[in-house]
């Protein structure tokens, strides 16, 4: 209970903070960057579901992202669409494009599966890059409209297009939340333990795959298609593999797997990456070796460090209740409880 | 007849790691199939649980042909297995692990996830229930919520067996499971097998461990290089000539 009490005041508490975070800083710039955050957020979430959950590492995402994008950018200025039903449409096309291709990719497993669909992204890539007349090629598409009017709210201003996403990312992570605490997440975390054994339990793994993929891609294009309507131009770097690496070093570095990874991962590199500028290019030299570590050593990131903390006090607390007990019931065993003692100290 | 195979073949490549295999699992009895390493007793197994489709024979369950449907399809008619080295989640409890395994009774979509429905509520709760039961019926009650990396090898195979029941399944194939188990404990292994038969599960099983088998197992097969080379009562069995010479022909049996 107290657990629980204890996680909705930090739940609350960080809401709150992200209310208030404009209202605070009232710096038009951090506000950009942070609403950017919160964009790729959704992105490492969609990625973390399949990726951390059902045990699929995909590649491909930076190119679900880019067809979100491209999809909104073309249905607002091409087709003249209203920016919400675009919003829509992006995320259900990105959802079919993910269909189909999920229909063959996971037909492969683990590295197979990764190399896979970095080919498919490449493939998204160059279809953006090259198809001159739909997507205007190098030139990429400008003029993609903000997000119109719902009533008297207008998007225009950096703060109302700051809460519109961070609408979204909420969303996103309610939707996460309530899939993992499921029957339905449980499935999905049998299949990423073993595959055989999920199928040996009577899941129908390519079923349940399917979706785990499906709801990826469409995360991934929910970023994209936000992201267009927030910087308003896009060109096809954005669906270019550089994407896909980032979107997984901030997972990686937050916590694969974890329902907090992706928001402490993304708003530490991306930060970082700000005050670390001035290195440019120089700065993987940073980020390199701090990923190498952590891989290593805590290959659940950040937030496994500190589950893994919370974890031990827990086992610690719960040695030092049972040893009470044994100091009650046998105080005449001293040797015994000494023996408690030593096994505590080394826990 | 419960289940039945009828000239069941498996061939990987040149090798025939199943023969022809005739072999009857007899509803309500311990079944056991023993054979030297690499006698394809695995290779069997999986062939009847649809991990591997077979290159020729037929496996018959109740009447009914299962020979080509997919493993989670067999699993739902209710043949579950366990396999030779426990694939359980480490990282995570055992009640976590066990959990799912009624997944399949239930039919709770991303819909009812999301949502909350009724449905799932209850069905949560079902495979919750079911977990505690089993994990109540191997003895495991009270490491429910420890971690299985914590486990020793005989919890581990208990929590294997869990799972495999709480898909409630009608038969199960134990692959060897009282493997890396010291002998006190292969006993007390040897005892939940045939609760678990009380309990209405008829079982099959691999096993090197001999005297394990000689008091456990009902009828028991014996495969060499695939084929079956006899069958019968454990009594028929320790007084059989091939098998006698099976055995001392170099192939050492732990
Ligand atoms: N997927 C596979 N591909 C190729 N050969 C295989 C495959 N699975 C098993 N084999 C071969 O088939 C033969 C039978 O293997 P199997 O695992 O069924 O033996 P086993 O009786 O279970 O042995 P053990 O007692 O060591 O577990 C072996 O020669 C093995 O190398
Ligand atoms: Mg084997």
């Amino acid at each position: 209970m107290s657990v629980l009490l204890n996680r909705r005041t930090v739940v609350t508490g960080l809401i709150l903070f992200a209310v208030l975070f404009p209202f605070v800083t009232r710096n038009d710039y951090v506000i950009h960057i942070m609403t950017l955050s919160f964009i790729w957020m959704i992105g490492v979430y969609g990625l973390n579901l399949l990726a951390g959950y059902t045990g699929y590492l995909s590649l491909a995402h930076a190119g679900f992202f880019a067809v979100g994008a491209y999809s909104l950018g073309l249905l607002t200025v091409e087709a003249g669409v209203n920016f919400w039903l675009a919003l829509i449409l992006a995320c259900l096309f990105t959802g079919i494009l993910g269909f189909l291709i999920g229909m063959i990719a996971l037909r492969t497993r683990e590295h197979f599966f990764a190399i896979y669909t970095l080919c498919v992204g490449y493939i998204i890539y160059l279809v953006i890059y090259k198809w001159d007349g739909l997507t205007g090629g190098v030139r990429g598409l400008i003029g993609i409209p903000a997000p119109s009017n719902i009533g008297p709210i207008s998007f225009t201003s950096s703060i109302s297009q700051y809460f519109l996403v961070l609408f979204f990312l909420l969303l996103t992570i309610f939707f996460i939340y309530r899939i993992v605490h499921s029957l339905t997440g449980r499935t999905f975390m049998a299949i990423r333990n073993s595959e055989d054994l999920a199928l040996t339990l009577g899941i129908s793994t390519m079923k349940n795959k399917l979706v785990s993929f499906v709801l990826s891609t469409i995360f991934a294009g929910l970023a994209g298609a936000l992201y267009a309507g927030f910087v308003r131009f896009i060109g096809p770097d954005i669906g270019y593999i550089t994407i896909t690496f980032d979107l997984l070093i901030y997972l990686l570095i937050g916590g694969i797997g974890t329902m907090s990874g992706p928001i402490v991962g993304t708003l530490l590199i991306v930060w970082l990456s700000q005050y670390l500028q001035f290195l440019q290019d120089y700065r993987m030299l940073v980020f390199g070796p701090l990923l190498a570590f952590l891989i290593i050593f805590y290959p659940w990131g950040i937030v496994g460090i500190f589950q893994q903390w919370k974890q031990k006090r827990q086992a610690r607390k719960a040695r030092s209740i049972h040893q009470e007990e044994n100091r009650k019931d046998e105080v005449e065993l001293d040797a015994g409880v000494s023996a408690d003692q030593e096994q505590v100290r080394e826990g | 007849m419960f289940l039945q195979t009828k000239g069941l073949t498996k061939q990987f490549g040149g090798l025939v790691a199943v023969n022809k295999v005739d072999f009857t699992v007899e509803k309500g009895k311990i079944n056991a199939i023993i054979g030297p390493n690499g006698a394809g007793k695995t290779t069997f197994f999986n062939l009847i649980s649809g991990f591997h489709p077979p290159s020729a024979g037929q496996v018959i369950f109740k009447g009914r042909d299962i020979t080509h449907l997919p493993p989670d399809q067999i699993a739902r008619l209710g043949i579950a297995r366990t396999f030779q080295t426990t694939h359980l989640f480490e990282q995570s409890t055992v009640l976590d692990n066990v959990i799912v395994g009624h997944r399949l009774r239930t039919s709770s979509t991303l819909w009812d996830a999301i949502f909350r429905t009724a449905r799932h509520q209850r069905e949560e709760k079902q495979c919750r229930d079911k977990a505690l039961d089993v994990l109540d019926f191997v003895g495991l009650t009270d490491a429910a919520d420890r971690l299985v990396a914590g486990l020793t090898q005989e919890a581990k195979k208990r929590a294997a067996f869990a799972l495999a029941l709480a898909t409630d399944p009608e038969v199960v194939f134990l692959d060897e499971p009282a493997a890396g188990v010291n002998p006190d404990e292969t006993d007390g292994l040897a005892e939940l097998i045939r609760k678990m038969v009380e309990r209405g599960v008829t079982v099959c099983l691999i096993e090197h461990k001999m005297q394990m088998i000689m008091n456990l197992a009902d009828k028991i097969m014996v495969l060499n290089f695939g084929e079956k080379i006899a069958e019968g009562t454990p009594h028929e069995i320790m007084n059989n000539e091939d098998v006698i010479r099976a055995y001392l022909g170099g192939n050492a049996i732990a």
